[in-house]
């Protein structure tokens, strides 16, 4: 069984500076680590490969630095790492995104299976990883909060659609996106690092993608254009209890807020 | 020791000093303060009073000594000894309401603060500006006055010291009233006998602290955690000296069981990140650069690898140090919820923790008794639990005394403490006596008997 994982380079922290021209990240200023939703992902395959054998190809779009996630991958467990890295793919949106990992990922060995995070915590969309299974023609189920099932054949998963939970049966080959249903990802393991050291990251820019003039991909192949990028206002409100049956009245609004069922 | 017994005419004249709101008689005094975290049994107060100034403190005091009424200093109540439980009714001073850090001292980098102030929101407060308070014990709902008055230590004790180590100052009230000033804002101080020290750990037997000086350091920028699982608890331990000759210093060094972690999974309801290994060793490191820290934290690993861990499995973002320290954080909780519990708090040479633990293995097997243990192998303080595991109260008393005085016995054997953070309370007493020659009890007494002639302030604690 071959699995593919997306996985992505995030900020550190949320203090990361604008470029103001782009409407987009400077990423080079910040520290990078594995968006956490992706962890969920890695362990996903990860997990999968475990019980019925097989490989994990991790891939990710970024710039050079972004090769570390991938070897931090290795060290939860998966096999081989590829990079999409060239400076014409910068200033992508999710839809160039998706595009560029989607022709990636067709140059790989067949994958039977692709897994990516729900969302990253930098852009917070959720598009990718339905943009890629799109872009390939495979079915997908976004926000997977369990797999039920895993067969030779194909997959039963959970999917949290919010109000509602669909229990959805999907072929291989077929993309799935999930987050923290999927249970504690592991910890990189030391041991994994020195046994992956030597593990080689393939690097794939536009030639090797085979892109020519098509303006599918970076800046210039993205429709969406971030203007502005701010903290969301945040709204606290207090309410007190002075009389009658307290307990009652606090959980009716725990009801009412959504917080118990 | 005989104590005048609380009239009206007495709640009358507190009710004059402080204001009425702050003064609770009977039905008015929760529960909360009848107990501390680890005493089954309920010892309520006469009176409880929330003094908001030193001025108001040292006033109750002088009535407690005009009138021969015993007075019980009190923080958040988070102790495991017994110490802030009014043994003999009386005047319970709760200081809980003196919460204001009064000044954070950027140029000398020091804090003032009064005792109420919460550990957690000190630790928060003065890391958002940069700096950092070292001492982390496990209980943050703790008073910083607690802190001081038990010398508290935690987690990071390997690298950076006890509570003792950051009080440079304070301000108290002894017996009968009078306010005293001990230490300063200085680093050195050699000036005539440490009062200030001989107050830190006294666990309010001496005097009462209105007033703090603490020393900060500047916030180390980063920080990884390794979690290293060892195929048996032994191993795990015998692996710590290793790491020190290693010439590495972590700032922590934990080790943990398997049943323990299962435990705080249970009551944390969220999966500890592994907990394929029987044993576990859990290392902190902080430092300013990445670089920094993966050589110092490779490093250690090798180490631990070449002691027989079957990994080492490393926590390098905050998401997944939150997953282990929080775990870490509730194992006290969580082995609550298990069964009703006593501990042992022994502090022992860093050299000799492996040789303790093995000992409280034999002695479980021997007692047919769950005995659990987690803590602080990097600095020889272990805290280790009996479970009483629904045993009627008669065959309890028994197993615990019966475990206990092997315990204690085996610390000494081992030139080790009674105690290395609790405290003694009323709890320890006799184990302390025990480990203590005639000429020191002595000592100890005299020093309480200038401090407190009458005996009024938390008596039955410490010395007895």
């Amino acid at each position: 069984m071959h699995i593919v994982v997306c996985i992505k380079q995030v900020p550190e922290t949320r203090d990361v500076a604008m470029d103001p021209d782009k409407g987009v990240l400077r990423r080079s200023e910040a520290a990078g680590k594995l968006n956490p939703f992706d962890l969920y992902a890695v362990e996903a395959a990860v997990g999968i490969k475990e019980k019925l054998t097989g490989r994990v190809t991790a891939i990710t779009m970024g710039p050079p630095q972004a090769e570390q996630v991938i070897r931090e991958s290795f060290l939860m467990g998966t096999d081989e790492g590829v990079l999409l890295s060239d400076p014409a793919f910068a200033g992508a949106d999710t839809l160039a995104t998706a595009f560029t990992l989607a022709r990636g990922i067709s140059l790989l060995d067949r994958p039977d299976l692709i897994i990516c995070g729900i969302q990253t915590t930098d852009g917070d969309t959720g598009q990718v990883g339905p943009g890629i299974a799109e872009f390939l023609g495979l079915p997908h189920a976004s926000y997977v909060r369990s797999i039920r099932e895993i067969t030779r054949e194909g997959l039963l998963v959970e999917q949290d659609l919010g109000d509602r939970i669909a229990i959805v049966s999907l072929p291989y080959p077929c993309l799935i996106t999930v987050g923290k249903g999927i249970g504690q990802p592991r910890l990189p393991s030391f041991r994994r690092l020195l046994a992956t050291k030597d593990f080689p990251v393939v690097t794939w820019g536009s030639k090797e993608l085979g892109f020519g003039d098509e303006v599918y991909f970076g800046l210039d192949g993205s429709p969406t254009q971030v203007e502005r990028i701010f903290p969301p206002k945040i709204e606290r409100e207090q309410i007190i209890f002075e009389d009658g049956d307290l307990a009652r009245q606090l959980y009716q609004k725990l009801v009412e807020l959504k917080f118990v069922g | 020791m005989r104590y005048e017994k609380l009239t009206p005419t007495h709640i009358d004249s507190l009710r004059a000093i402080l204001d009425p709101a702050r003064v609770h008689v009977g039905e008015a005094i929760s529960e909360d303060y009848s107990h501390d975290e680890l005493a089954y049994d309920r010892l309520y107060p006469d009176v409880l009073v929330e003094p908001i100034s030193t001025m108001e403190v040292a006033q109750v005091l002088r009535f407690s000594y005009q009138h021969h009424i015993p007075i019980v200093p009190r923080g958040t109540g988070t102790g495991l000894c017994g110490g802030a439980v009014a043994l003999h009714g009386g005047i319970m001073l709760s200081m809980a309401r003196m919460n204001r850090i009064l000044e954070i001292d950027q140029d000398n980098r020091m804090a003032v603060v009064e005792p109420g102030v919460i550990l957690l929101e000190f630790q928060k407060t003065v890391e958002e500006m940069g700096l950092f308070y070292p001492p982390d014990p496990g209980e943050k709902s703790a008073t910083l006055g607690g802190n001081v008055m038990t010398n508290a230590g935690g987690m990071r004790a390997v690298r950076y010291g006890v509570t003792r180590d950051y009080v440079l100052g304070m301000e108290a009230v002894i017996p009968g009233g009078e306010i005293i000033h001990l230490g300063g804002k200085v680093l050195k101080n050699s000036s005539g006998y440490s009062l200030k020290d001989l107050l830190i750990g006294s666990e309010g037997t001496l005097a009462v602290v209105t007033k703090l000086i603490l020393k900060l350091l500047p916030r180390p920028l980063r920080q990884v955690s390794l979690l290293v699982p060892f195929p048996d608890l032994d191993q795990a331990i015998d692996a710590v000296p290793r790491i020190m000759g290693a010439s590495i210093i972590p700032t922590a060094i934990e080790f943990m069981q398997r049943e323990v972690i299962q435990a705080a999974e249970k009551y944390l309801g969220k999966p500890f990140p592994d907990s394929s290994a029987p044993a576990y060793l859990l290392l902190a490191f902080y430092g300013n650069s990445i670089e920094e820290l993966t050589a110092v934290h490779h490093q250690a690993a090798h180490v631990c690898l070449a002691s027989g861990a079957l990994d080492v499995l490393i926590a390098d973002t905050q998401e997944r140090q939150e997953m282990i320290w929080e775990a870490r954080g509730a194992f006290l909780e969580a082995l609550k919820g298990m069964s009703e519990i006593d501990e042992v708090d022994v502090v022992v040479p860093p050299a000799k923790v492996a040789q303790f633990i093995k000992f409280t293995r034999a002695i479980a097997q021997d007692l047919g008794a769950r005995i659990l243990s987690f803590g602080h192998a990097g600095d020889g303080n272990i805290h280790v639990y009996i479970l009483r595991d629904g045993r009627p109260q008669d065959e309890w008393r028994i197993l615990l005394g019966e475990a206990m005085d092997r315990m204690y016995r085996e610390a000494r054997d081992l030139e080790g403490q009674v105690s290395g953070e609790h405290g003694i309370g009323l709890a320890k007493i006799p184990y302390l006596q025990a480990s203590l020659g005639d000429a020191e009890l002595h000592l100890l007494r005299g020093i309480k008997q200038v401090f407190d002639p009458k005996g009024l302030l938390n008596p039955g604690k410490v010395v007895g």
